[in-house]
C-alpha cells in the first residue's frame, strides 16, 4: 500500500477468474468489498487523548511509526468528522459524560478502539473511586489493545485488526452491522453526575436497590455476604 | 525578591525558637517520633503565616495537604511546607489540627495565593472547610459527589481490604472480577434510597455560579459587545489532555477564566495508601507520564529519607539516576516546545521534529528499563538494573533497521552530537521566527512576585526571573558535584518560558557530558543498596521529599505508621499548582492566546488530576 500503489489482487474475488496478465488492471469484486476496502483505508480517528496512552498515540502518528501509511493520519478534532474513537487512557467518572456525548455525536459507521489496560478494563486504577472500569461499560468497543501503555507497534496492530474487521462487514441484507439496517441506531444515554456516576439505563435497578434502603455494599461486604451461605 | 532586611535567623531551629517565643501559647513543637516542624493553633494560623512570610522570609508556600489520623489521635491535620525563595534551604513545616466531625481551618489564600487549589483539594477529598477561601468548592470531583474519599473511613465501591496485598489474592490465590460483586456491575456506590426519579444534578450549575452566568449574557447594550461563556475542553485539541477552561469573554478579550479539572482524577493517592511502599513506584510513572524517570527519582528520594540509614544509594546508582533524570528533562522540554508550536497554530510539523529526537532517548529507556514510557526503573536504595552492554531493538519496524550497538557508544553519540544538534535546530528554526515572537513576547505575563506568591515552580518560576532550582536550593543525589547554571529569563512571558526550556536543555546536555565519564569510571560497581526483601517496612514518621522535575517541583509527602504501607501518600504536583496563576495570567488577553499561555505552563493531566 505504499506510494499510492493499489494492489488490485487484494480485491479480486476468488471465484471469478481473471487472466493473470490482466490482474494488475482489472478486478472483479463485490460492492461490499470494494466499499469496505476503501473505507478501511481511510479511517479518520478522532483527535482525542485521555491520558498516558495518548502520548503513545501521538508517537504512533508521528514520523517514526507513521500512521499515514494506513490512511489514518487525518486526526479530526470534531467528532462529526471522525470514524474512529481511540479511547486512549483512563476513563474517569467525570470524563465518561463527555465521552458518551462525543460518541453519540460521531456519524455512523463508527468504531471504538480501547487503547491500553485502563480503557479496556480499568487497568491499574480500576479500584479508584472515580474510575470507570472499562469504556465498554458504556459504549460498544470494536478492538481492545492491551498494554500499559501499548507500544506504537501494538496500536498499529490493533488498527490493522480494525481494518480487517471492517473488510468483513457486509452491506447486504441481514447486515452484520447496525448502520446498514433500517433507520438510525439508538444513542447511548448520557450518564449523570449524581452522588456517584449514574447510568440512566440503571433507573429500574436503582429503584429496586433503593427499596433495600442501604448504601451500595462494597466488594468486601458482598464477599462476606456470599461467604456465609457457602460455608453453610 | 523583597528588599526588606530579614532577621539574621537562617537556620531552622533558631527560627522555630523565635517563633515559639513570638507565639508562646499557639505554637508548639511536633514531638511525635519521626515528625518535624511545629503545630500551630488554628486560631492563630493566619497571623502565624503572615509573620513567617513577612518577618522570616518564608515567602513560598510549596505544599498544602491534609492527613486523616483516624485511630491515631482521631483528628484531621493540615500540613504546610514553606520555603524561602530564591535562597533555598530546608522547609518550615507547620501543621494545624482540627476535629474530624467539624473540620474547620482558616484559609491562607489571602497570604499565600498559591494555597488556593491545594486548599480546595483538601476540602474536596477530606472535607476540611477553609474559612475565608474565596472559592471553596470541589476541584477534582464534582459538586454533588457523596463523601470525602480520602478520609480513612471512606470505602470505595471496589473496596476489599485496607491494604495490599489483599488476603484473597495472597496467600489465598483467588482471583475474581470486582464487577461481579457490585449490584450494578459497575464501580459505583450510591447512598441509601437513591433513585433517579426526582434527582437533579448540580455539578454544572455550581461550576457556573462563579462566572455570573445567566446574569448578563448580552452585556450592557451601550457597549454592544456580547458577553459570552466559552468552554474550552475537556475535549479540545489545545488542552494537552482532558482539561477544561471556562472563559468569560467580552468580544475576544478574557474577562475571567475558571480552570475545571479532575477529568483524569484517577485516585492516585487513595490507591497509593493501599499499596505497599514498593508498589507505588510504577504508579509514580503515571503521574507525569512524559517524565516517568524523574517521578521515580522524587519518590525514591522521599522514601529513602524516611528509611534513614537502613538504605544507602551506591554512587553508580546516583550517576544513573541523574543520567535518567536529565534525559527525561530533555524529552519533556522537547515535547513542550513542539506542542507549544501546535498551540500557536503550526499544527504538528514542529512537533514531529521534537518527537523524532525524543524517540532516540526513549529507545535508550526501553533498552534499559524495558519500557518506553512507564519505566518503573528506580528503586528505594538504587536502580532496578544496570545499563545493558548493548542496545538492541528486536522488534524491527519496516522503516527501522535492526539496531545492535554498544550502549556507551550510543549515549556518547546521543549526548555529544544528536541532542545538541536538535536543540540548535529548534533554536534556529523557532527563536527568531517573526510569528513566534509576535505571538509570544509580552503575552501571558507572570511577574516574579506573583510567581512566588502563587507557588509557581520549575520553568514557569525561572522564566519570571527567580533563580530557584531545587537541584541547587535543596540539593539531592550528586547534583552538588556537577557543574551547571540555573537558567532564568527576565520577563516572564510565553517567549521567555519557551527560551528558558531551550537553555535548560543545553544545561542538561552539559550535565550529561559530565555524567558520561562517571558512568565509565563506575562500570561494574553496585547499583542497589536497599533491602532485597519483597516488601519493606518504613519507620514511623513523616517526610517531604522533592526534586526539580522538568515541570517544576515534584514533592511527595509521606506519613508512615511503621507498617508496610504509607498512611499518607501525597503528591505535590507541579502541573496542578502551576495552574493556580492561570486565571490571573489570562485576564485581559485574547482568547487565542489562552491556548498558548496554557501550553507555555506545560502541564500534564496525569499529574494535575492524579
Amino acid at each position: 500500500m505504499t506510494n499510492g500503489e493499489i494492489n488490485l489482487r487484494d480485491l479480486q474475488h476468488p471465484d471469478i477468474p481473471v487472466p493473470e496478465e490482466m490482474q494488475s488492471n482489472i478486478a472483479v469484486t463485490s460492492l461490499s468489498s470494494l466499499y469496505n476496502w476503501a473505507r478501511s483505508r481511510s479511517i479518520w480517528p478522532m483527535l482525542f487523548g485521555l491520558a498516558c496512552c495518548a502520548i503513545e498515540m501521538i508517537a504512533t502518528a508521528a514520523s517514526r511509526f507513521d500512521l499515514a501509511r494506513f490512511g489514518m493520519e487525518v486526526m479530526r478534532a470534531s467528532p462529526r468528522q471522525a470514524d474512529l474513537m481511540i479511547v486512549s487512557g483512563t476513563v474517569t467518572k467525570k470524563m465518561i459524560v463527555p465521552i458518551v456525548r462525543l460518541y453519540n455525536q460521531m456519524p455512523e459507521p463508527k468504531y471504538v478502539l480501547a487503547m491500553g489496560a485502563c480503557a479496556s478494563g480499568g487497568g491499574p486504577f480500576k479500584e479508584g473511586y472515580n474510575v470507570v472500569s472499562g469504556i465498554d461499560k458504556y459504549v460498544p468497543v470494536d478492538v481492545y489493545v492491551p498494554g500499559c501503555p501499548p507500544t506504537p507497534q501494538a496500536l498499529l496492530y490493533g488498527l490493522i485488526a480494525l481494518q480487517k474487521k471492517i473488510e468483513r462487514q457486509s452491506l447486504g441484507v441481514g447486515a452484520s452491522v447496525p448502520w446498514y439496517g433500517g433507520g438510525p441506531s439508538e444513542e447511548v444515554p448520557v450518564p449523570i453526575l449524581g452522588p456517584d456516576i449514574v447510568d440512566p439505563r440503571h433507573a429500574e435497578l436503582l429503584r429496586k436497590e433503593a427499596q433495600k434502603n442501604r448504601v451500595t455494599p462494597t466488594v468486601a461486604e458482598m464477599l462476606a455476604e456470599s461467604a456465609q451461605p457457602e460455608s453453610a | 525578591m523583597t528588599d526588606q532586611v530579614l532577621p539574621q535567623v537562617t537556620d531552622l531551629p533558631s527560627t522555630v525558637a523565635a517563633l515559639k517565643e513570638r507565639f508562646p501559647n499557639a505554637v508548639k513543637d511536633d514531638t511525635r517520633s519521626g515528625y518535624q516542624g511545629v503545630i500551630v493553633d488554628p486560631a492563630h494560623l493566619t497571623e502565624f503565616a503572615r509573620v513567617i512570610r513577612d518577618e522570616f522570609g518564608f515567602n513560598y508556600l510549596s505544599s498544602v495537604t491534609a492527613v486523616d489520623y483516624l485511630g491515631h489521635g482521631d483528628h484531621l491535620e493540615v500540613v504546610y511546607h514553606a520555603y524561602r525563595v530564591p535562597s533555598g534551604g530546608k522547609p518550615l513545616v507547620f501543621k494545624a489540627q482540627t476535629d474530624r466531625n467539624d473540620a474547620v481551618v482558616p484559609s491562607l489564600v489571602s497570604i499565600y495565593p498559591g494555597a488556593d487549589f491545594q486548599e480546595r483539594e483538601a476540602y474536596d477529598l477530606y472535607g476540611i472547610h477553609f474559612v475565608g477561601h474565596p472559592n471553596l468548592k470541589r476541584i477534582l470531583l464534582w459538586e454533588g459527589f457523596e463523601g470525602y474519599p480520602m478520609r480513612k473511613d471512606y470505602h470505595e465501591a471496589y473496596y476489599e481490604q485496607e491494604t495490599k496485598p489483599f488476603d484473597s489474592r495472597w496467600p489465598g490465590g483467588h482471583v475474581f472480577r470486582a464487577e461481579e460483586y457490585n449490584p450494578f456491575g459497575h464501580n459505583v456506590r450510591y447512598p441509601a434510597g437513591f433513585t433517579l426519579d426526582d434527582y437533579k444534578p448540580v455539578a454544572e450549575e455550581q461550576l457556573q455560579q462563579g462566572m455570573a452566568l445567566g446574569v448578563d449574557i448580552m452585556g450592557d447594550p451601550a457597549f454592544r459587545t456580547d458577553r459570552l461563556i466559552v468552554n474550552l475542553g475537556p475535549h479540545h485539541p489545545s488542552t494537552h489532555g482532558v482539561f477544561r477552561m471556562m472563559v468569560a469573554l467580552t468580544g475576544e478579550t478574557i474577562e475571567s477564566l475558571e480552570p475545571v479539572m479532575g477529568y483524569l482524577h484517577r485516585n492516585h493517592e487513595k490507591i497509593g495508601e493501599r499499596n505497599t511502599w514498593y508498589g507505588n513506584m510504577p504508579f509514580t510513572d503515571r503521574l507525569d507520564y512524559i517524565c516517568s524517570m524523574a517521578n521515580n527519582l522524587a519518590y525514591a528520594i522521599t522514601v529513602e529519607q524516611m528509611m534513614g540509614n537502613q538504605v544507602s544509594v551506591p554512587y553508580r546508582a546516583e550517576v544513573i539516576r541523574v543520567l535518567m533524570a536529565e534525559l527525561t528533562r530533555i524529552t519533556n522540554h522537547l515535547w513542550a516546545i513542539g506542542f507549544l508550536l501546535n498551540d500557536l497554530g503550526a499544527f504538528f510539523t514542529p512537533a514531529l521534529y521534537a518527537i523524532q529526537t525524543r524517540e532516540y532517548i526513549l529507545d535508550f529507556f526501553e533498552a534499559t528499563a524495558g519500557s518506553r514510557m512507564m519505566c518503573n526503573y528506580m528503586r528505594i536504595g538504587g536502580v532496578a538494573k544496570d545499563l545493558m552492554a548493548r542496545i538492541r531493538s528486536e522488534a524491527a519496524l519496516i522503516n527501522d533497521k535492526v539496531r545492535d550497538m554498544d550502549t556507551m557508544e550510543y549515549l556518547d553519540k546521543l549526548i555529544n552530537d544528536r541532542l545538541p544538534r536538535s536543540i540548535d535546530e529548534l533554536d534556529e528554526l523557532l527563536s527568531e521566527s517573526e510569528i513566534i515572537k509576535s505571538r509570544c513576547i509580552g503575552v501571558g505575563l507572570l511577574p516574579a512576585e506573583m510567581a512566588i506568591a502563587y507557588s509557581a515552580s520549575g520553568p514557569l518560576l525561572r522564566a519570571s526571573g527567580v533563580p530557584y532550582d531545587i537541584r541547587r536550593a535543596d540539593p539531592y543525589s550528586i547534583y552538588p558535584e556537577l557543574e551547571f547554571d540555573i537558567c532564568t529569563r527576565p520577563n516572564g512571558d510565553i517567549y521567555d518560558r519557551y527560551y528558558l526550556r531551550l537553555d535548560e536543555m543545553r544545561q542538561s546536555v552539559r550535565i550529561l557530558k559530565q555524567i558520561l565519564p562517571r558512568l565509565k569510571d563506575t562500570q561494574g560497581q553496585p547499583i542497589f543498596g536497599g533491602k532485597t526483601s519483597y516488601s519493606i517496612k518504613v519507620p514511623a514518621g513523616e517526610a517531604y521529599g522533592h526534586a526539580e522535575n522538568p515541570k517544576g517541583e515534584l514533592g511527595f509527602y509521606c506519613v508512615s505508621t511503621g507498617g508496610g504501607n504509607p498512611w499518607r501518600y501525597h503528591v505535590r504536583a507541579p502541573s496542578f499548582i502551576n495552574l493556580t496563576p492561570l486565571g490571573e495570567m489570562c485576564k485581559g488577553q485574547k482568547v487565542a492566546d489562552v491556548v498558548a499561555i496554557l501550553g507555555s505552563i506545560d502541564i500534564v493531566l496525569g499529574e494535575t488530576d492524579r
